[in-house]
């Protein structure tokens, strides 16, 4: 059953020349009044480029078999329940009301009533998948595990929670409703008790990038306008150079040309202390104005920063702002789609906030697109005393599934 | 907090302006009269009103030209500095509050910086909203900077002294001695940390936490050697060699003298002494109120104690001029450092202070929302000595 009546065709076939482009908007949906649903099929996996939703709910899972047949069998099931999700249906193909009363139903029910919301659901694979702590190959697949999948080394500032970081596989559900989110998470977690089990999840309110020209930048928590620089869906070469693996990147790994690679990081900030800051010092800090986050040398928030125009003491833009220090003028040319979130998970030991970004980016190649930014960051960046992170996980993300393929089927093949 | 540059530290100090009896600004048409817009571009600097009744007076810079601005407001001589707002971005706008008694001054905007400005005289009216200037004011202002330099000054003496004393203990074997002095010769660091953590260079080598360390990064200094005088919580720690010893020790010696060395040239300006009160606040909340500090001595409240005892110094310094300016504040910060103070003299034991693991959940909970009480005010005092 739907969870709303229909929304719609379903899944809408868009898309220039006819191609079938995941998370892209079905027609018809928004009109409706059901807001928007993204097709899970396509070239690429939804939820990268698609506009950035408002919510999300993100979970990385220890695979507990040691039998390839159970991955690939949850690999199956987990694409089935995502399709039909996204689609604004329920999980199993009975529902959450219309199976046998003795029976626990095969969707949990509580989106019933609840349009798509926008879901897209993202699928990754953890370093663990390949080869476990001993380097022992887990599924036959240690031959194709990509170069750059490794654990990220230790950066500066690091201060990891083992119970926040790793995971072999991660599911990303982002939607504009946060119980879409959660019950995309939760009923995929049912489904795959017995092969995976949850390693940690966390719940982000607020998207802060945009990926979109169309969208409008929103605020982090330390009150800033951020991902105002971010790759956006638009710019498709600037994807194709920054985001998409491409097919001679990595001769073992073919089958993830096409794909990303994903660093997911648990960002605390000391918001108390950032609180306390003048106004002029958090913009130093930022690079950019509070209000209308243009950077301090001049214009608005889509003027391209002038590292060089002088000021007081320096360039007025200070060589060590948060603008200054990750701009791909001062990082070879290395840029990322930002896709983090808003956390606030309640209040301390100590009372002060539990909270930060949780800082999602999909990238081409790790070791050259997010280490030596973090590295850099660490060195120069003077947010990074405002800056605590807590949790760290790298994925490598396959391509889209085509119709007929489970999610990450060429890995298998 | 923003480290101030050293090379900042020989600026300009901004002749604190006067001081008002009543801050609030007046309402009305009044208010309206006080509020002044400012348009600079490259070559003109135009002002909405060329007079302002005495008391609050607001200044809008929008800055319209292509190079970056500043705004100043002058004493009639042209040279003594009553207010400033540096770095206005071209299309950006900034403000800038000052309280001006009635008189002649100056206005001038300084498209690129340099040079000697836009200038246009600038009339302050009499009003009932009575501004008087302090005459002590610059007397309490060279003080507070002396004061503030010498104690810097005294400190560095101290730690280098006491550093020397611990280095020998250490490097001889004596690890006890060694252990008993390393809180003690920290203290010295502790109470002027934010002035040396303003090099750099040096604190990397001298304070780094194994955490903080760079893939590649040769780990040195205090904490080095703090982990091989309390290895408890280490897994499978090898000790250090005795020649391994002379080297770290060799390094955190030659480091404290080039500090001291580096130390003995500074000065600083109010604005400086009330943000490193600041700063050593907010140390105690990021690192010593969280137990990351000493990780493996545990001797955190001894580092705790050492950062209050120089925000207090550094309060203690404005505090004369900020009596004048916010008397209010100036109370509400006694109190707050007081209370602070209290809950850590619970803490003491002999000479020095409880371990912090030894603490309850519910002591370090009380602390640290006692350092949040006095942090919340303290924010706001370089704005008010400054006003």
């Amino acid at each position: 059953m739907s969870r709303r009546g229909l929304i719609g065709g379903g899944v809408a076939a868009a898309g220039a020349g006819g191609a079938f482009v995941a998370g892209r908007l079905t027609q018809g949906a928004e009109a409706a009044g059901a807001g928007p649903a993204y097709a899970f099929r396509g070239a690429h996996q939804a939820g990268i480029v698609t506009p950035a939703q408002d919510r999300l709910h993100f979970a990385a899972f220890d695979v507990t078999t040691s039998s390839r047949g159970q991955l690939v069998a949850l690999l199956k099931a987990w694409t089935q329940a995502a399709d039909r999700m996204t689609r604004g249906l329920s999980a199993g193909e009975i529902g959450p009301v219309d199976g046998a009363v003795n029976l626990p139903p095969d969707d949990t029910g509580e989106a019933i009533g609840l349009p798509p919301g926008g879901l897209t659901i993202t699928f990754g694979f953890g370093p663990g998948l390949f080869r476990d702590a001993h380097g022992r190959d887990r599924f036959d697949l240690a031959e194709r595990q990509p170069d750059a999948l490794r654990e990220l080394p230790h950066f500066p500032g690091d201060n990891l929670d083992p119970a926040r970081s790793g995971g072999d596989l991660c599911v990303q559900a982002c939607a504009e409703d946060p119980q879409v989110a959660v019950h995309a998470i939760r009923n995929l977690a049912r489904i795959g008790f017995g092969t995976v089990a949850v390693r940690w999840s966390q719940l982000g309110f607020g998207r802060t990038s945009t990926t979109s020209t169309e969208q409008s930048t929103p605020r982090n928590l330390f009150g800033f306008k951020d991902g105002t620089a971010n790759v956006k869906a638009e710019e498709t070469a600037a994807l194709d150079q920054h985001v998409w693996v491409g097919a001679g990147d990595d001769g073992r790994a073919g089958w993830l040309t096409g794909g990303s690679y994903l660093v997911a990081r648990r960002i605390n900030m000391t918001i108390e202390v950032w609180d306390r800051q003048p106004l002029g010092d958090q913009e130093g800090f930022i690079g950019r104005t509070k209000g209308t986050g243009a950077p301090l040398s001049g214009g608005d928030e889509l003027t391209q920063p002038d590292f060089h125009l002088p000021g007081a003491d320096g360039p007025v833009i200070p060589r060590d702002s948060h603008v200054s220090a990750v701009h791909p003028d001062h990082n070879d040319g290395a840029r990322m789609l930002r896709r983090g979130y808003n956390f606030v998970d309640g209040s301390d030991a100590l009372g002060g906030l539990d909270a930060g970004l949780f800082f999602l980016a999909y990238l081409r190649d790790p070791r050259t697109h997010f280490i030596p930014v973090q590295l850099r960051m660490a060195k120069v960046d003077a947010l990074m005393e405002y800056l605590k992170v807590t949790g760290s996980a790298l994925f490598a993300v396959p391509p889209g599934t085509g119709q007929g393929q489970y999610v990450g089927q060429a890995l298998f093949a | 907090m923003r480290i101030p540059l050293l090379a900042a530290v020989l600026l300009t100090v901004p002749v604190v302006a006067a001081c008002t009896q009543n801050p609030k600004s007046g309402t009305g048409a009044d208010s309206e009269d006080r509020a002044v817009t400012v348009a600079s571009t490259d070559d003109a600097c135009e002002l909405s009103a060329s007079e302002a009744p005495a008391g609050r007076l607001t200044f809008t810079v929008t800055n319209d030209g292509s190079q970056v601005t500043e705004f100043y407001l002058l004493a009639a001589d042209g040279l003594q500095i009553v207010g400033e707002i540096e770095n206005i971005g071209p299309n950006l706008t900034r403000e800038l509050t000052v309280s001006a008694a009635a008189g002649t001054y100056v206005a001038a905007c300084k498209p690129g910086m340099s040079g000697k400005g836009i200038r246009s005289g600038f009339t302050v009216t009499p009003s009932d909203e009575e501004v008087t200037t302090s005459l002590d004011e610059k007397g309490l202002i060279e003080e507070a900077e002396e004061r503030y330099g010498d104690y810097v000054q005294g400190q560095s003496d101290e730690l280098l002294a006491k550093t020397k004393r611990f280095v020998r203990a250490y490097r001889s074997g004596d690890d006890d001695g060694a252990r008993e002095l390393y809180a003690d010769a920290r203290t010295h660091w502790e109470r002027i940390e934010t002035v040396a953590e303003s090099f750099g260079d040096l604190d990397p080598k001298m304070d780094a936490r194994e955490a903080d360390l760079e893939p590649g990064q040769r780990w040195t200094g205090w904490h080095r050697i703090e982990k091989d005088l309390w290895p408890a919580r280490a897994e499978k720690y090898v000790a250090l060699s005795t020649k391994q010893r002379a080297v770290y020790t060799d390094d955190l010696l030659a480091n404290t003298e080039k500090l001291d060395r580096r130390i003995g040239g500074l000065e600083f300006t109010v604005d400086q002494i009330a943000n490193g009160s600041r700063g050593l606040l907010e140390e105690v909340a990021t690192g010593k109120v969280t137990g990351e500090e000493e990780y493996w001595s545990h001797t955190d409240l001894w580092d705790f104690q050492a950062n209050v005892d120089g925000a207090r110094v550094g309060f203690e310094g404005v505090e004369p001029l900020l009596d004048q300016k916010d008397p209010d504040l100036a109370q509400t910060l006694e109190h707050r450092f007081d209370d602070l103070q209290k809950l850590l003299d619970a803490h003491r034991v002999g000479a020095g202070f409880a371990y912090y693991d030894d603490l309850t959940s519910e002591e370090i909970k009380q602390l640290a929302d006692a350092v949040n009480a006095l942090s919340e005010p303290l924010s706001r005092l370089t704005a008010a000595v400054l006003s």
